[in-house]
């Protein structure tokens, strides 16, 4: 038996509606007892966290990273990415399909939750919509979900034929599975690099308008409502433009189970942070204008936006030092995304902490039914974090435990420190 | 999960984006908003010195330093005019080419720029297919790097001697130039804006100096958004209304190799914003007429217009040498005052031959 006491913390477990000082036991994996402080010190000889300060939470849950294996383990490994999660305080990844080979298989699938990876935290793999990511036969769903994948996306190459994406939701639909969109319409962002403005007028580069992600979004949402009597679930990932937030809000009205996740990027960013050719400020979506990002906020602070995630893509030092329209797209995020969202959106937008910590657990767990975590009520997985939310730091990309350093926010001030990750009772990840 | 708006409104402000630390050194010209106005009036006193110098002293001033031509596209007149105005000044130069060097093998421009450094280049005049390709070039090598042209981005020696030919012929005699040089100007740049450099490094010169500037085209080739990307910039989408306000007619050739599968009818450009000697005559019959080439008789322009009277075509072509000079000066004076090196290369800077250097 392996025992964890963590001690005199401020316990916040919003799906729980918990905020109060309580002490926290977990046994084996699993949280076993919540207490009021001083009655479990010691209990069954577990080993004790001083947590007196500090906020535990529910271990926090990217539902969208790029670990990069199999396949290009020279920008990341499993392993690598997720001592960066565990590092920035997340117990649960949901690893995206574009991995060479594509993960559309139960053996990829099962290959990347295994033991030899040596992951640092729960690694859920998200499998190819369809075969090799390709956008034309579907994958086998079913067998998909039993080997452990928990969404089906063909992110990054999002799918443009209607009849695919009907099939896909449908399909999704019967086996109980999430669909996830890179929203996207690829036909209108041939050669382009940036957000298309005024910005990437005066750079020379060649825009993405957002009406490529907004009509494929408007899209989706008209076939979820035809297939409603089947109940598809469409997920939005890292949404970045005001008109596709509209049109989830509109669809969420309208009773549609349509959701959407947003990366810090894209609630602090914007395309003047291209700067001067800062390959560190390309991703895909791009950083739009000031009016979109200020959508995205209230977005947030309004409850449309269910999640936030980091879009995490790494890319190793040579592939950003070229020409911005040759550097690959991403950017790191797993270091940064607790330390931006309370200086941001709590200290500074005033979003009460309780929130903040839901949308980086609770809310993306129900988003993907991952039952047991994000909460610690008795009897769920031991995922936590315990951290500092006094503590101001400076973010650091040469200090990352992951294998990249392309970040925009080295240097950046972050609010509050992580002091313990514990994933399924074991401390993951413990800063000095 | 919580549907309730927010009752009170907050500032949604995040920092601004960092202040450039561009350019590395202070002999580069990447853009033409590394120059104070003062700094361009400079320039072009020092562009009409240089010319007038007597050849023998002239020859003197960069006496065997190394200049590096590093070319990724094909080019006549810049190419040539730099090399020249490099020449002329005594430094040693040499080109390096896409097509017969081991870029071709997929050496990335870090490591050309790099491998220059090594071999001794002090300053490195770049042309490059991509956009922003001079700031990757100076970052990495911190050596004086002058733009020769940057994909759609800019091409600032273009636009100083674009500002020098347009003074020559409204303001004759005056050499330098201040804030106010070209008010009441009006100079009309036509055509192929979206993917023309020249377009963007004027556009951002000009009203710098006073100059009024307006951009026609159609929208395919004129997006909104350029009139949103600097001030004194307009848009005037009728070439005949555009031309009848205007002293100085900028005309750019339509750039096929990037128009990426835009589909444009020629005829119809042609018919709408032709430079034909009719329409000078009669809508702007003392304007000075530019173009940067390489024309494209019959196109944008026609022959007759080309070696018409009021073309300044070829006067541009010379002009670029004289600018040239001065720029090269410029980068090699400069950075005799500061230099910081690259941190993250440890290789030492190539040993330069003593008594080689003026």
């Amino acid at each position: 038996m392996t025992a964890l006491a963590i001690l005199n913390g401020r316990l916040i477990d919003p799906a729980a509606g918990i905020d109060e000082l309580k002490d926290v036991l977990l046994i084996d994996g699993r949280v076993a007892e919540i207490a009021a402080t001083g009655k479990l010190k010691g209990k069954n000889g577990a080993q004790v966290l001083e947590a007196k300060g500090m906020v535990v939470a529910p271990g926090l849950i990217d539902i969208h990273v790029h670990l990069r294996e199999p396949g290009q383990a020279y920008k990341e490994t499993i392993a690598t990415g997720t001592a960066a999660a565990a590092a920035g305080g997340f117990t649960s990844v949901a690893a995206m399909p574009n991995t060479t080979p594509v993960n559309d298989s139960p053996e990829v699938t099962r290959w990347m939750q295994a033991p030899e990876r040596g992951a640092h935290v729960r690694v859920f793999p998200i499998a190819a919509a369809t075969r090799g990511s390709k956008g034309e036969a579907l994958s086998d769903y079913a067998a998909l979900k039993s080997a452990g994948a928990v969404a089906v996306t063909d992110d990054g190459r999002p799918i443009l034929k209607d009849s695919i994406m009907r099939e896909t939701l449908a399909a999704a639909a019967r086996v109980g599975l999430t669909v996830i969109q890179h929203a996207e319409d690829t036909r209108m962002t041939q050669g382009a690099s940036m957000n298309l403005g005024p910005v990437s007028f005066k750079l020379g580069l060649r825009g993405m308008p957002p009406e490529a992600e907004t009509s494929i979004v408007e899209r989706d949402i008209r076939l979820v409502a035809e297939l409603k009597d089947a109940h598809p679930h469409l997920h939005v990932a890292h949404i970045s433009t005001a008109e596709a937030l509209t049109a989830v809000r509109q669809a969420r009205r309208n009773g549609l189970r349509v959701t959407c996740e947003i990366a810090p990027h894209h609630f602090l960013l914007t395309d003047e942070h291209v700067g001067l050719y800062n390959t560190h400020a390309k991703m895909n979506p791009p950083l739009r204008s000031d009016k979109d990002r200020e959508a995205m906020i209230e977005g947030l602070l309004d409850g449309v936006i269910d999640a936030i995630a980091t879009d995490h893509a790494p890319h190793a030092m040579h592939e950003k030092e070229v020409e911005f329209e040759l550097a690959p797209n991403g950017i790191t995020g797993l270091e940064t995304a607790l330390g931006l969202s309370l200086r941001w959106l709590h200290r500074e937008w005033r979003m009460p902490l309780g929130r903040v910590l839901s949308l980086l657990s609770a809310q993306p767990a129900a988003l993907l039914g991952l039952k047991g975590r994000g909460t610690l009520t008795v009897g769920s997985f031991a995922d936590v974090v315990v951290f500092d939310p006094k503590v101001e730091w400076t973010y650091r990309a040469t200090e990352s435990q992951s294998k990249a350093k392309n970040t925009p926010f080295d240097g950046w001030q972050m609010q509050g420190k992580v002091r313990w990750t514990v994933s399924e009772g074991k401390i993951a990840f413990a800063s000095a | 999960m919580n549907p309730a708006a927010p009752t009170i409104r907050r500032a949604l402000t995040t920092p601004p984006a960092p202040a450039s630390a561009f350019p590395y050194n202070p002999g580069s010209l990447l853009s033409v908003l590394d120059l104070s106005v003062d700094e361009v009036s400079r320039l072009l006193v020092r562009a009409t010195e240089l010319e007038n110098e007597d050849p023998i002293t002239r020859d003197r001033i960069l006496a065997k330093r190394r200049i590096a031509l590093l070319f990724y596209e094909s080019s006549t007149r810049t190419r040539t005019s730099f090399e020249l105005a490099a020449k002329a000044l005594g430094a040693d130069t040499t080109l390096v080419s896409n097509l017969s060097s081991s870029i071709e093998k997929g050496e990335s421009l870090k490591d050309t720029g790099l491998t220059l450094r090594a071999l001794g280049a002090e300053a490195i005049i770049l042309r490059h297919n991509f956009s922003g390709g001079a700031w990757l070039l100076e970052e990495t090598t911190r050596l004086p790097v002058i733009n020769a042209g940057d994909g759609m981005h800019e091409h600032p020696t273009q636009a100083l001697l674009d500002l020098r030919t347009i003074m020559t012929h409204l303001r004759p005699g005056v050499s330098g130039v201040k804030p106010d040089t070209l008010a009441g100007v009006t100079v009309m740049i036509v055509g192929d804006i979206l993917h023309s450099r020249v377009a963007r490094s004027n556009m951002q010169l000009l009203p710098r100096v006073g100059a009024r500037v307006l951009l026609c085209g159609p929208k395919e080739l004129l997006p909104e958004q350029a009139a949103r990307s600097g001030p004194g910039i307009e848009i005037e989408r009728d070439f005949e209304a555009a031309l009848k306000q205007s002293q100085a007619v900028m005309m750019l050739r339509i750039q096929a190799e990037r128009l990426a599968g835009m589909q444009l009818d020629l005829e119809d450009y042609k018919a709408s914003y032709q430079l034909t000697g009719q329409r000078l005559a009669a809508l702007a019959p003392k304007a000075v007429v530019l173009h940067p080439g390489p024309i494209i008789r019959g196109m944008e322009i026609t022959a007759g217009v080309a070696d018409g009277a009021q073309s300044a075509i070829l006067e541009q072509v010379t002009n670029g040498l004289a600018i040239r000079m001065a720029v090269m000066e410029r980068a090699l004076k400069a950075e005799n005052e500061v230099r910081n090196e690259a941190p993250a290369d440890k290789s030492p800077p190539a040993k330069r031959i003593k008594g080689g250097r003026a």
